[in-house]
């Protein structure tokens, strides 16, 4: 992959701070169909669940969890992607959950392909927003799939980790109750997620 | 055309120049993608930390548990971060850009008009992308069952509110002014009045949730969330501009506020196998 600079177009004006979401998100940011990336009861939709902890292990109640993928086919159904999304009745690649009082999110989606990358396929992956009081900006962290070994071991985002048990926050695990997934998020400490400077 | 490595590229090998060489498009149409050619073009983003607040800031207290302790690792711009998604009409109701009309009643509190532009940071408007606010009412409570400060709920007052930029990246609400209140991160605490903003511009990159506050709110001084940003001027970059001309006579006052958000970069090409 090479990069090329194209020239500023405008004024360069500075960007918007970000300030925290606050403990009151519940009012303005979830929706009803939030959770939902692909239409309940879709045949092969699966859940990701998982819990959103603090420093001290403890969950945290009023957070929210957004996530972005592509579809089966690893496409995107935004203009930028000249490839166009694969049709998937219902599927709006967006997940949005707040936490709840186990500190728990949940988001039911199909599992995404295998994406283009710089050298070669960007293993299936998901990217997640977390919002919550006491963050001041965002943290952006992926979700990769336990299934896809071969998949994670080539993916260029993956393979710039090179501590392996950092690699691993970043795997989700097989949910033995659902049949999905689950993907803990620990926001600091010795277990700590990786979180990406996006 | 010199190929080089933007300064975002980080600790990533850069390939010396790029394969082939048919087919480049020129930075105008570069965006539009070139399927044919069996290659991937897409945006990068603008790295803007140095204007947001640092995770950890002991001023408000409840970061010290709440922030990564690791370094952030650098996230190359590839298509899942600079795709998004589209939120349309259908996500917005009749009256949700009206905080005032959601009731049978009308909301305590001087009615205001809060409208302004979002633009990215090379200056263009983002157009049909979701706004979404939430704020407390004119006494400073929040509707939410966790906000328990003895102000009087109002039954006529959500503080909810949604919208679409139009194609100039416009966007209007009517609400209410929200009220000051008091929070216990340190000795005799209040939040500066303020509107909660979420925004999704057009790429995951470019996800934005932030506060709106007031002109000359004497409560900035102690305020930690405020004081959090670093730099002065892109504070102030928070702060509405009230707005006379575009008042409503005998009805609402008026307040400006433009939102700015990550603007695009260098153009990165990605290589893909042609399967059209």
């Amino acid at each position: 992959m090479t990069k090329q600079s194209t020239p500023a177009t405008g004024t360069d004006i500075g960007t918007t701070p970000s300030q925290t979401v606050g403990p009151y998100l519940h009012i303005g940011l979830p929706w009803p169909d939030g959770p939902f990336a692909v239409e309940e009861g879709t045949p092969e939709g699966v859940w990701i669940r998982g819990t959103l902890y603090d420093g001290a292990g403890q969950p945290i109640t009023d957070g929210l969890v957004e996530t972005w993928q592509a579809d089966p086919d690893g496409r995107f159904d935004h203009p930028d992607d000249p490839r166009g999304a694969v049709s998937r009745p219902g599927f709006r690649g967006f997940g949005r959950c707040p936490t709840d009082g186990g500190g728990e999110y949940g988001i039911f989606t199909l599992k995404p392909g295998p994406v283009p990358g710089p050298d070669g396929p960007q293993a299936p992956h998901i990217d997640v927003s977390v919002f919550a009081r006491g963050m001041l900006h965002r943290t952006v962290t992926r979700i990769y799939f336990p299934d896809e070994a071969q998949a994670n071991a080539a993916d260029p985002v993956l393979g710039g980790i090179d501590d392996p048990a950092a690699r691993a926050t970043l795997i989700a695990r097989p949910d033995p109750d659902s049949g999905g997934y689950r993907f803990d998020i620990r926001l600091q400490g010795e277990d700590e997620t990786v979180f990406f400077d996006i | 055309m010199t190929s080089h490595a933007a300064a975002s590229s980080g600790d990533r090998p850069e390939a010396a120049a790029e394969s082939g060489g048919a087919g480049r498009a020129e930075p105008d149409s570069a965006t539009s993608g070139s399927a044919k050619t069996g290659r991937l073009e897409v945006p990068g983003y603008v790295r803007d930390h140095d204007v947001h607040p640092p995770m950890d800031y002991p001023g408000y207290r409840s970061t010290a548990l709440r922030h990564p302790g690791r370094a952030l690792k650098l996230l190359p711009h590839l298509l899942t971060e600079v795709t998004g998604p589209v939120l349309g009409e259908d996500r917005i109701g009749e009256l949700d850009h009206d905080l005032t009309r959601q009731h049978d009643g009308e909301p305590q509190g001087q009615r205001i008009v809060v409208h302004g532009q979002v633009r990215d940071s090379d200056g263009r408007p983002v157009p049909h992308t979701l706004v979404e606010i939430w704020q407390a009412n004119a006494g400073g409570r929040y509707r939410h069952v966790m906000d328990n400060w003895p102000c009087p709920l109002d039954p006529n007052f959500t503080g909810v509110g949604r919208t679409l930029t139009d194609a100039e990246g416009r966007y209007r609400f009517v609400t209410i002014q929200p009220g000051a209140y008091p929070w216990k991160n340190h000795d005799n605490a209040w939040r500066p009045a303020h509107i909660h903003f979420s925004l999704f511009g057009q790429a995951f990159t470019q996800r934005l949730v932030t506060q709106m506050y007031f002109p000359g709110d004497p409560l900035f001084f102690q305020d930690p969330m405020w004081n959090s940003i670093p730099d002065e001027k892109a504070r102030e970059r928070l702060v509405a501009r009230f707005d006379y001309a575009d008042t409503v006579p005998e009805w609402a006052l008026a307040y400006e506020w433009d939102i700015v958000l990550r603007g695009r970069e260098a153009t990165v090409f990605e290589s893909e196998e042609d399967d059209e």
